[in-house]
């Protein structure tokens, strides 16, 4: 079951001119929290409407797919909202951000989701064969504003947050700032930042970062390759794989953490047990390793017949390469395969990493012993299936 | 997708690349065995290292992307793989940050063995002579808290100097007050035969926390042959010392070490099970030492390089069988060397690095307060020959000992990054330096490596090591668990 992450309200009523976006936090009826300005509550019926007066309040988001239900009472709120039933999974907590003009919002941030991520732009200067989130070269940099704002909205006991892209830092001194609240307002959040990493091979960026001083913040960068062609192939950028490498250097070298990721396609998964080397070798001081399954969408849809590969067809390579960074005492996990394709002896770095409202299993993962440990498969874009999916049993 | 680029156009043409230093060798019929700026192997026929130094290879070609990887190339416009090569080289150098970390005291000469390939000790009972006085064992202090190192650490050496044990414990005393007010801490250890241990050294060495390192030979024939004392039974007190130190103190707290003597080489097998037997969890396989007696008997020119190396693979083939059947076991030798081969590990192991150890890896104070750049430094002296007396407690400090004319001139011309052979060596970044050796077997600090037993060797076991970790996966993954990955 895929969750749909944004959409177009039915109504939006109330709000005036001064700014074009409004980020609103949920609320439930009957609660004492202390609320502000973004707060809106959650009016599921015509019970939970009327009370919704009763209790005075100024802002509501109706969920509901008959608009008439809103409509009928917009004179009692001073804004309104309301969005179609397939929404209905936004609860108290969450955070969506709405374009009055046209009415289009985003979920923001999902209170019980393990895997909140901030879309931070779109931009970026790769151009991943595969990017499962093609760049666009817009200026987005509301989005940044955007973040900002939702921030204090977040619970403190939030455990993680990611930060994508587009390359996070293309406006780097406006991200930095970002994370600057993230460290002042969530001390306790453990912040991941999806990075093509070339940035930092500016000594100046790096040394922003730094001084960031974030007490849980790790950079996941892409190395594809251990030769720099089939990397800046990948990326679709020349150079790039210096830069990346050189960044992943600096940000060690100034005791920053670091992610290594890899995606495994037809032009990376062949290599894998090489690649795999090369990083132990030459770095072997990087926090994790992350090999990682593709997900088939984005350019990966326009790219798939020179990238797709059967994960079978790469089976022994990357359980090689998996012992060889477990053998140097690198923290590695495999993330969005299965575990019926999968070797039985790297199961144990097999990791449930596909995010909740993307992943689910077919007819055969029924009869599986292993199911509750499996990542599944993604069901985002075109999902291919690899010809080893099979029950353990 | 028009909009995506071939793989082809992100290559470098070969005008845009530039070699990045490396060395080779001849293994065979137009094969080469190349190490990187770090020391990581590859192996290239003689096609391609040819086209490698001619810079004639293009991505897609198989050998671009094999030379590129190991570092043997890199574009003229990048910086990255300088920078890797940088950072790497700093981490295997950083031994260098510890300056001095050893000292060893030699608090006797007189000793109740008279081993023949010792030169050192002095079977007398005159201790005024022979024994170094508290007034010299303070200053030798003093200089050992002068050194850089963070932590240092104390050996005990003779003759056998728990012949001397008073000393020992003044000098234990005095140097934990002194860690109290530098913050400098102090780790001990007694090289001794345990022939004179008893309950109550074993209950000080413990309340201290010092540590026993002793000589296990190999079986009763063996050991007592090489090293006679009255009653003929050196073996069964050093064994029985072992066993009572792994009780009192624990496993961990004692260890020993062989010495290799002609009798031995056709032994090691036996001289393995005796150190199993023991429980110790390995062993030092060492060539015989060609100094003071060992040359002056001709011990040291008994058998020949070749020979040793036989001994020493038979020994790690054995272990490694060991291992293969479930018992854990080491050749300390080889996790030394599999360490550096397959790490960045630093590893300033006092005989096996470039800078030499001597002086800025370990100090030796005499007896008699002379202080030598190594432990064969002030052997050779017995013999008539100060080369590498540095000083004396009373004249020098810890600057004035390793900035020594005589220190640096040592050090500085046997670098092998720079030495004849050894700055072109394929094994150059896992070998080291090693001038107390070279002046004692060749006069010359520097060394003729070609007629050098010290550079056969090296090669001898490095080239067995490779070997094992490229050709034989069992074998190679026990040598990869010791190399303290
Ligand atoms: S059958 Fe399904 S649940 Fe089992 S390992 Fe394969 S994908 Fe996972
Ligand atoms: S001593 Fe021999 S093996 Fe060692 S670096 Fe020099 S030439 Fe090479």
């Amino acid at each position: 079951m895929i969750l749909p992450l944004y959409g177009t309200a039915v109504l939006n009523h109330g709000f005036g001119a001064e700014s074009p976006r409004v980020v609103a936090r949920l609320r439930s009826l009957g609660t004492n929290e202390p609320s502000d300005g973004h707060d809106f509550y959650v009016v599921r019926s015509d019970t939970e409407l009327v009370r919704s007066i009763e209790e005075k309040r100024s802002s509501i988001f109706v969920i509901n797919d008959d608009v008439s239900l809103a409509g009928s009472a917009v004179s009692a709120f001073d804004r309104v909202l309301s969005v179609s039933a397939k929404f209905e999974y936004l609860r108290s907590g969450d955070v969506v951000g709405v374009h009055v003009p046209t009415g289009r919002f985003r979920t923001l941030f999902r209170s019980n989701s393990r895997h909140n991520s901030f879309l931070v732009t779109e931009r970026c200067n790769n151009y991943c064969l595969m990017c499962s989130q093609p760049p666009k070269d817009v200026d987005d940099r509301w989005i940044l504003d955007e973040i900002r704002e939702s921030l204090p909205l977040l619970p403190k006991s939030t455990p993680t947050l990611t930060f994508t892209g587009g390359e996070p830092l293309s406006d780097w001194a406006r991200f930095i700032d970002i994370l600057a609240d993230c460290r002042d307002l969530h001390p306790d959040t453990a912040i991941q930042v999806l990075t093509n990493g070339r940035a930092f091979a500016s000594s100046e960026i790096v040394d922003a970062w730094k001084a960031v001083n974030h007490p849980s913040l790790i950079a996941a960068i892409p190395v594809y390759a251990s030769v720099d062609y089939i990397h800046d192939y990948v990326v679709q950028a020349k150079g790039a794989f210096d830069e990346t490498i050189l960044g992943i250097l600096k940000l060690k070298d100034r005791g920053q953490r670091v992610e290594v990721r890899v995606v495994l396609h037809a032009h990376t998964a062949p290599t894998i047990a090489e690649t795999s080397r090369w990083i132990s070798r030459n770095l072997p001081f990087v926090d994790h390793v992350a090999l990682m399954g593709m997900e088939n969408t984005g350019f990966a849809i326009a790219n798939e017949n020179s990238l797709w590969i059967d994960p079978m067809d790469y089976r022994e390579s990357l359980s090689e390469g998996v012992r060889t960074l477990a053998d140097t005492g690198i923290n590695v996990s495999i993330y969005n395969l299965p575990r019926c394709v999968l070797d039985a002896s790297i199961w144990p770095y097999a990791v449930q990493s596909i995010s909740d409202w993307k992943n689910g299993y077919v007819e055969e993962c029924r009869r599986c012993i292993e199911k509750s440990k499996c990542s599944g498969l993604f069901t985002s874009g075109r999902p291919r299936q690899s010809r080893g999916i099979r029950a353990i049993q | 997708m028009a909009r995506f680029v071939a793989a082809k156009a992100f290559g470098s043409p070969s005008g845009e690349l530039t070699l990045l230093p490396f060395n080779f060798e001849r293994t065979g019929n137009a094969q080469f065995l190349v190490s990187n700026m770090v020391g990581d192997f590859i192996r290239l026929t003689e096609d391609e290292i040819n086209k490698v130094i001619d810079l004639k290879l293009n991505p897609g070609d198989g050998l671009y992307e094999k030379a590129y990887a190991a570092h043997l190339i890199t574009g003229t416009q990048q910086k990255a793989q300088q920078q890797l090569l940088a950072l790497r080289l700093r981490s295997r150098m950083s031994f260098l940050r510890e300056m001095t970390p050893l000292h060893m005291f030699v608090v006797t000469l007189r000793c109740e063995h008279s081993c023949p390939y010792c030169q050192v000790s002095r079977q007398s009972t005159d201790r005024s002579r022979f024994d170094m006085s508290e007034a010299t064992a303070q200053r030798a202090l003093d200089i050992a808290f002068e050194s850089k190192s963070s932590r240092i650490k104390i050996e005990f050496q003779g003759g056998e100097p728990l012949l001397n044990f008073d000393l020992i414990q003044k000098i234990v005393h005095a140097a934990k007050a002194k860690s109290a007010t530098t913050g400098k801490k102090a780790d001990f250890v007694i090289a001794t035969n345990l022939a004179l241990l008893n309950d109550e050294i074993l209950r000080y060495c413990k309340d201290n926390e010092v540590l026993l390192s002793t000589s296990l030979d190999g079986p009763p024939d063996l050991h007592n042959k090489n090293r006679p004392r009255p009653g003929g039974n050196s073996y069964e007190l050093a064994v029985n010392g072992i066993r009572r130190a792994q009780q009192v103190l624990g496993r961990d707290r004692v260890g020993a070490l062989m010495t290799t003597t002609e009798s031995s080489l056709d032994r090691v097998d036996q001289i393995i099970e005796e150190y199993l037997k023991l429980g110790l969890d390995g062993i030092f396989l060492r060539p015989l030492s060609p100094f003071g007696f060992a040359v002056k008997t001709k011990q040291y020119h008994r058998y020949d390089t070749k020979r040793w190396l036989r001994f020493f693979e038979r020994g790690l083939r054995r272990i490694l069988e060991l291992n293969h059947q479930g018992t854990p076991f080491r050749e300390f030798y080889s996790a030394l060397v599999v360490t550096r081969m397959l790490t960045d590990k630093p590893i300033g192991y006092v005989d096996l690095r470039s800078p030499a150890g001597a002086g800025i890896g370990a100090l030796v104070y005499n007896y008699d307060g002379y202080v030598y750049a190594s432990d064969e430094g002030r052997m050779l002296a017995e013999t008539g020959d100060n080369a590498f007396r540095l000083g004396h407690v009373n004249t020098h400090d810890y600057s004035s000992l390793v900035l020594s004319d005589t220190l640096i001139d040592t050090i500085s011309a046997s670098l092998t990054q720079c030495a004849p052979e050894c700055s072109d060596c394929v094994f150059e970044s896992h070998c080291g330096a090693n001038p107390v050796h070279h002046h004692a077997t060749q006069g010359d600090i520097v060394g003729i490596k070609p007629l050098s037993d010290f550079c056969e060797r090296q090669k001898g076991t490095m080239r067995l090591l490779l070997d094992m970790l490229e050709n034989s996966p069992r074998d190679a993954a026990i040598l990869r668990s010791w190399a303290s990955i």
